[in-house]
């Protein structure tokens, strides 16, 4: 009963307890039209997600007025709809761009950051800045070297073997956008892993997940990270291994919900 | 030994039967992706031509994986049953295809452990969408735990409450929205987001607790890892399936962490503790294809017989469910609704001549071509077929997992527009609370209150109305 004595349908106070969509009501056996269109309106927006492409030269500028110097690359998938078919051509640089990062005289550095657009270029448009801003006095406490930022195209998590590599970087950080949900089109995942070099396995990275406003804030995920790097710099690996052990770290602070999400390669 | 088949002046020619299978095998992203799906629309049918020529004695006689380098291979080889096989020795797989559309069910179930994953595979490649499913719904696969499911004119509904924090009251929530949809006969099946004992401990007694109040004669499972699970049953916590993802090769097994000695132990164990009421049909299988060349661990051969070997990984445990979860790997393996549809259909056809039980997750992720309209689709081509249960997501959106499935409506839908009822026992169950009227159609006033009074965990919460 709530406070003015009307009876509240049940469903509604069970379907505050979860976001799963619950106490739908239906028309017959069929759902009641505002949820066929609700549901429609969410999948149109992760189709968009999906499908938009990265705006890199927005992306480049926002970085760079973060004060990060800045380098372009793409992987050797030359579109979406290859990219969506062939995972291994969004794993690999173009022959541009290997090139390009062959010919730069690289000095060795501790930490190679790539954002790449992944399954929805949105996350990298509406929180990639924003998260490296949130990053930036970590980086700054730990005193790590830095590469420029890369901003990849059609890439998947494994583009950054190659680049940290190629860079001569300890460690590199991908900040790619994730497989959108059909409630979370604008998810950040970022990738940690030891050592980059091409044919890195999965199980040799370390993943936070759901980095976007209703779900893991930029804060924490900076906090996280740095967690996780300055471990993996001591013990010199990334991977199963490596434990996220940020937790009682963290309890001080105010903590939001922190939901794991699917991860993608 | 190569294969040829003439078309006019080309001459198609096919390196062995690994080559044979993959370029017969209808296109899909996956095979391309591993390099060898036909490379022409004719090449395709040259090579379904020639396959259909390929005696079942041959297909048996030369293993696609070495019997040496494979365990799965060995235990396909040493289950077989001669004596079932017998009976459609002399056939060719397109002799076997015309048997198939004019054999009895009686006769499906005899020869069913005479079938080898290729040789089901095999015939699926030269059949129609429309073959897969008149045969398959002849197919008669029954299994049972604390319900009956598979008979004929039934469809069973697995709910899938996942939550991305496991936490118990939103569990719970989702729990009770899908039984008041008639809802949870296959199973009662939750994806955790934590794998860690302890958190398996709280939903094995949620689960447990809440079956046994409200009596519901149905099973639970936590889809965990085997050997969670194994660890949970040693705790002795009530475990009723033991559910693992399985695929159609060792490696691609042990690259889910899976033996099969374990499964086999895992499998003792859950008998051992014989909470079945009605039946000991007491594991839960989860499989879909390109799985296996997502490891690497592919062979060269096609995803869909590799789908098909998962199904022998799975026959010889008496499973009480298995399920293709058709679209939930991702556009390159399956790009598009076509092709997910046909996945679906060849799944459940060839799980089902092999005598497994399946069920199929009809679901797509938000990078692939498909939308609801394709599910609705395959939803009911699988009604049609006999496809023993589906998935009820809460509004098809899991949450979790972040791809979308069936709902609680589409099942509601499928059983309005194809008569398709309950498991019995559940059915009976229904119509006692008040939910369903005798025939099972929905009560407008069900009864709601009473579900939530009775779920435990909800009352200290002031939602128990």
């Amino acid at each position: 009963m709530s406070g003015d004595g009307t009876q509240e349908d049940p469903w509604a106070r069970l379907a505050r307890l979860t976001p799963a969509r619950i106490g739908l009501g239906r028309a017959g056996s069929g759902l009641p039209t505002r949820e066929v269109l609700r549901f429609g309106l969410a999948h149109a927006q992760a189709r968009d997600a999906v499908h938009t492409p990265l705006d890199g030269d927005a992306v480049t500028a926002e970085i760079a007025a973060l004060g990060f110097e800045t380098l372009a690359v793409a992987s050797a998938a030359p579109d979406r709809a290859t990219y969506l078919r062939r995972p291994d051509l969004g794993r690999a640089l173009s022959e541009a761009s290997r090139a390009a990062l062959g010919a730069r005289s690289n000095t060795s550095v501790d930490l190679a950051l790539v954002v790449a657009d992944g399954l929805s270029a949105r996350a990298v448009h509406e929180g990639a800045a924003g998260f490296l801003a949130a990053f930036r006095p970590h980086i700054a406490r730990a005193g790590w070297r830095l590469a420029p930022v890369v901003v990849a195209t059609q890439g998947r998590v494994a583009l950054g073997d190659g680049i940290g590599a190629a860079l001569k970087a300890r460690a590199a950080v991908v900040i790619i956008g994730e497989r959108p949900g059909l409630s979370s089109p604008d998810s950040l995942g970022l990738y940690l892993t030891f050592e980059p070099r091409v044919g890195r396995s999965d199980a040799e990275r370390n993943c936070i997940s759901n980095v976007r406003p209703a779900g893991l804030s930029h804060d924490i995920a900076a906090f996280k990270l740095d967690w996780l790097l300055t471990q993996a710099f001591a013990l010199g690996l990334s991977g199963v291994n490596l434990k996220d052990g940020s937790g009682p770290a963290l309890e001080a602070a105010p903590s939001p919900v922190m939901i794991e999400n699917g991860t993608q390669g | 030994m190569a294969y040829r088949h003439v078309v006019g002046p080309r001459t198609h020619v096919f390196a062995d039967l690994p080559a044979l299978m993959a370029k017969a095998t209808p296109v899909r992203s996956g095979d391309r992706l591993a390099g060898i799906a036909a490379e022409s629309a004719e090449e395709a049918m040259a090579a379904r031509w020639c396959l259909a020529e390929v005696p079942l004695s041959e297909i048996l006689a030369r293993p696609l994986i070495p019997y040496e380098d494979d365990d799965v291979t060995r235990l396909i080889l040493d289950t077989h049953d001669a004596g079932a096989f017998a009976e459609i020795a002399h056939l060719t797989v397109g002799d076997f295809r015309e048997f198939l559309l004019t054999a009895s069910p009686e006769t499906l179930t005899r020869i069913a452990p005479g079938i080898t994953p290729e040789i089901a595979a095999a015939v699926s490649k030269i059949m129609r969408n429309q073959d897969l499913i008149l045969v398959a719904r002849k197919c008669r696969v029954v299994t049972r735990f604390r319900n009956t499911i598979g008979l004929p004119g039934r469809l069973a509904v697995r709910l899938q409450p996942n939550h991305p924090t496991d936490d118990a009251a939103g569990i719970t929530a989702s729990i009770l929205d899908g039984l008041s949809y008639g809802c949870g006969d296959a199973v009662i099946g939750l994806n955790p987001a934590s794998d860690s004992v302890s958190t398996l401990s709280g939903l094995l007694h949620l689960f447990d607790d809440l079956i046994r109040r409200l009596e519901i004669p149905t099973q639970g499972c936590i889809l965990t890892h085997v050997t969670t699970t194994l660890e949970a049953m040693n705790r002795g916590l009530p475990v009723d399936l033991v559910f693992q993802s399985i695929a159609g090769t060792q490696g691609a097994n042990a690259s889910f962490g899976v033996t099969l000695p374990i499964l086999k132990e895992a499998h003792e164990a859950a008998l051992a503790l014989k909470r079945g009421t009605v039946g000991d049909n007491c594991m839960y299988f989860e499989t879909g294809q390109g799985s296996a060349l997502s490891a690497g661990q592919h062979h060269g051969i096609d995803q869909q017989t590799l789908e098909a070997r998962a199904y022998a990984v799975a026959r010889p445990f008496r499973p009480l469910l298995v399920n293709t979860v058709v679209g939930f790997i991702g556009p390159e393996y399956l790009y598009d609704g076509k092709e997910i549809i046909r996945a679906g259909l060849e799944d459940h056809f060839c799980g089902k001549l092999m005598g497994v039980p399946l069920g199929c997750d009809v679901c797509y992720t938000n990078h692939a071509e498909a939308d609801q309209n394709d599910m609705d689709t395959l939803l009911t081509l699988l009604g049609a077929a006999g496809c023993n249960f589906i998935m009820g997501v809460p509004g098809a959106d899991d949450v979790m997992l972040n791809y979308q499935s069936t709902s609680f409506h589409d099942s509601l839908y499928l059983r309005e527009v194809l008569g398709l009822k309950r498991a019995p026992e559940f059915e009976a169950w229904l119509a006692q609370i008040g939910l369903t009227d005798a025939a099972g159609a929905l009560l407008p006033d069900g009864p709601s209150a009473r579900l939530i009074a009775a779920a435990p965990g909800l009352s200290d919460r002031g939602l128990a109305a």
